[in-house]
């Protein structure tokens, strides 16, 4: 009995802080989204009134609210089948083939995920400018006369933000196909090779079925993600106004003070993106392949 | 024998367009950061020029006038402040957590693995509002109550915040790999008559030590690179500022200053560590990922 009650204990005093830190810093936020999105606060005083979907109905006539919407939405599909399609390709070349120098390219592909959203938002501003920046130079010299796009400015805006995203994500999501390709037996590939079958074949027939359900979460995991990440590259790299996403809306919407419609804006996006990746889910069931 | 030679000039020539395809990647990779070290060197009226030309000299008084003028240096210290205490606080919360939530089982114990995990698919961007106003009210409060404010503009509340947002996963990332251990390990140690601390302090936590490190990592980097918690957290401006907040700021008034050499000296500055860090232990890092396999 008294054992039972020193493992108790023991088990109280390891698991309580971080369920204290996580119920206050996490949970707590996680329901006030929730129920703020119902009230009107001040943007001085901490009272607040209740005003039912009022917020979300002012949300729905909002245009800034649905173009910022239909750029998470064309940023997040364009993102992730670019990236998607990019980081598959090379993997499964860099896992096939025997190349030189396998480690190095796996080295260089990894560290855009290293650096700071905002070091990378220095880095394309860099790229981006206007007058001599890096890109404009290059197209400059391919064509033979000066190029002066306004990558930052509309319409283009939209473009950089895609072009800085998959930059970013592709080398990750390519390192980590890569450990799960190598993974795959390799006499299946000298089975097939007897029975004719070529290298892209091979990729679609043996490779994305054995490594399907490893895609399947990914993808998931990637479109919650896409949506946070375009908030992160939007907020340090464009100017304010010039393109929101969804969550850039909602910080906004906390920058002017009214904390109810911003939570509104938040849950919106939190139903949004839990539904979007439910769907994805659905629409990549496959029967899970063994080895 | 026959078919391969025929394949021959055909594999070459595969051979060549995989090669080509690789190292663009890695040119469109490495051209740009690179570009950033070069021009962190560079005299402020090569900046109006073409953007290929090489440094006309060291000019690393660029890096000195970030550090000094535009504060870098104290903005580094509050970065290194913040991330340490964070991954501390972390690392003395998460690890008996998730040890206790992978191998006790106890009234509540599935509950508690389930919030966690639904903690996971919880992002701070969502919650970083009611935070913010949770510790304003908390703020308002104290003011009333002592005359002075305490949470908002706090280093200490910051590395808080950090260590609390990153307890899903790291909590996720050590229970499956203590799930993996045999029972017989703290069997053995109850035998020889170790309480229930001193197992897991002195036996199982030294056998996690791969995970602890690859935690450290992720967490390091995570923390380090944040700027979205900390700029609403830390919002004051005479307040303490982190690395990337502060450089967000500087890019704004160097684009108005058009002091382009300290602004390059400034993302070299916040790039650095985690450059460095990220080579020394590259290897641990790609393989670590397969561990988690998402992200927020």
């Amino acid at each position: 009995m008294k054992q039972h009650a020193g493992r108790n204990r023991f088990i109280a005093l390891c698991v309580a802080p971080a369920t204290i830190l996580f119920t206050i810093f996490m949970i707590l936020p996680t329901l006030n989204v929730f129920r703020m999105s119902l009230f009107e606060r001040g943007a001085y005083s901490p009272t607040e009134t209740f005003v039912g979907f009022q917020n979300f109905k002012a949300l729905f006539n909002d245009a800034k609210f649905i173009s910022s919407m239909q750029n998470t939405i064309l940023l997040t599909v364009v993102v992730t089948v670019v990236t998607f399609f990019f980081a598959l390709v090379f993997a499964g070349i860099l896992t096939r083939e025997k190349i030189k120098g396998q480690n190095f390219f796996r080295i260089v592909f990894y560290i855009p995920n290293i650096l700071s959203v905002v070091v990378i938002a220095g880095i394309f501003s860099a790229i981006y400018k206007p007058e001599n920046g890096m890109l404009n130079n290059i197209l400059s010299m391919l064509s033979g006369e000066t190029v002066m796009i306004l990558w930052k400015d509309q319409p283009m805006v939209i473009v950089s933000i895609i072009i800085a995203m998959v930059w970013q994500a592709i080398g990750y999501y390519m390192v980590m196909y890569m450990a799960s390709m190598s993974a795959v037996s390799e006499s299946l590939y000298e089975s097939s090779a007897l029975d004719g079958a070529g290298r892209l074949t091979q990729f679609f027939q043996i490779t994305l079925p054995l490594i399907w359900t490893n895609i399947r979460t990914t993808l998931t995991f990637f479109i919650i993600s896409t949506i946070n990440m375009s908030f992160l590259f939007v907020k340090a790299m464009v100017a304010k106004g010039m393109a929101d996403v969804g969550l850039s809306f909602m910080y906004n919407q906390k920058d002017a003070g009214l904390y109810g419609y911003s939570m509104a804006a938040g849950v919106v996006l939190f139903l949004f993106s839990f539904l979007l990746s439910g769907a994805v889910n659905m629409v990549t069931k496959r029967d899970v392949l063994q080895m | 024998m026959k078919k391969r030679n025929k394949d021959f000039t055909g594999d070459t020539l595969y051979k060549l367009f995989v090669y080509v395809a690789l190292i663009t990647l890695v040119v469109v990779i490495i051209v740009p950061v690179g570009w950033v070290f070069l021009a962190s060197l560079k005299e402020n009226s090569q900046f109006y020029g073409n953007p290929w030309v090489l440094p006309n000299g060291l000019h690393f008084e660029n890096f000195v006038n970030a550090w000094n003028a535009a504060n870098m240096g104290s903005y580094m210290l509050n970065s290194a402040i913040v991330t340490a205490l964070a991954l501390c606080l972390l690392l003395v919360v998460a690890l008996p957590a998730a040890y206790c939530l992978s191998r006790f089982r106890f009234r509540g114990s599935k509950f508690l693995n389930i919030c966690f995990m639904a903690g996971l698919f919880i992002n701070v961007n969502y919650i970083v509002v009611p935070i913010f106003l949770m510790l304003k009210d908390g703020d308002a409060w104290l003011k009333s109550a002592f005359g002075s404010t305490f949470l908002l503009n706090n280093l200490f509340v910051l590395a808080v915040v950090y260590a609390a947002t990153a307890l899903p996963f790291t909590i996720y990332l050590l229970s499956g790999y203590f799930a993996t251990l045999p029972h017989a390990f703290e069997e053995a140690a109850y035998i020889d008559g170790a309480g229930y601390g001193r197992t897991m302090i002195q036996i199982i936590f030294p056998m996690a030590k791969p995970s602890i490190i690859t935690i450290i990592l992720f967490n390091f980097l995570s923390f380090w690179n944040e700027y979205i918690i900390s700029m609403t957290l830390m919002s004051s401006s005479k307040g303490a500022k982190t690395l990337p907040v502060g450089l967000l700021n500087l890019m704004q008034t160097s684009q108005a200053k058009t002091d382009f050499g300290q602004l390059y000296a400034g993302l070299v500055l916040v790039m650095l560590p985690t450059l460095i860090l990220y080579i020394c232990v590259q290897k641990k890092l790609t393989q670590g990922m397969t561990v988690g396999g998402l992200k927020g």
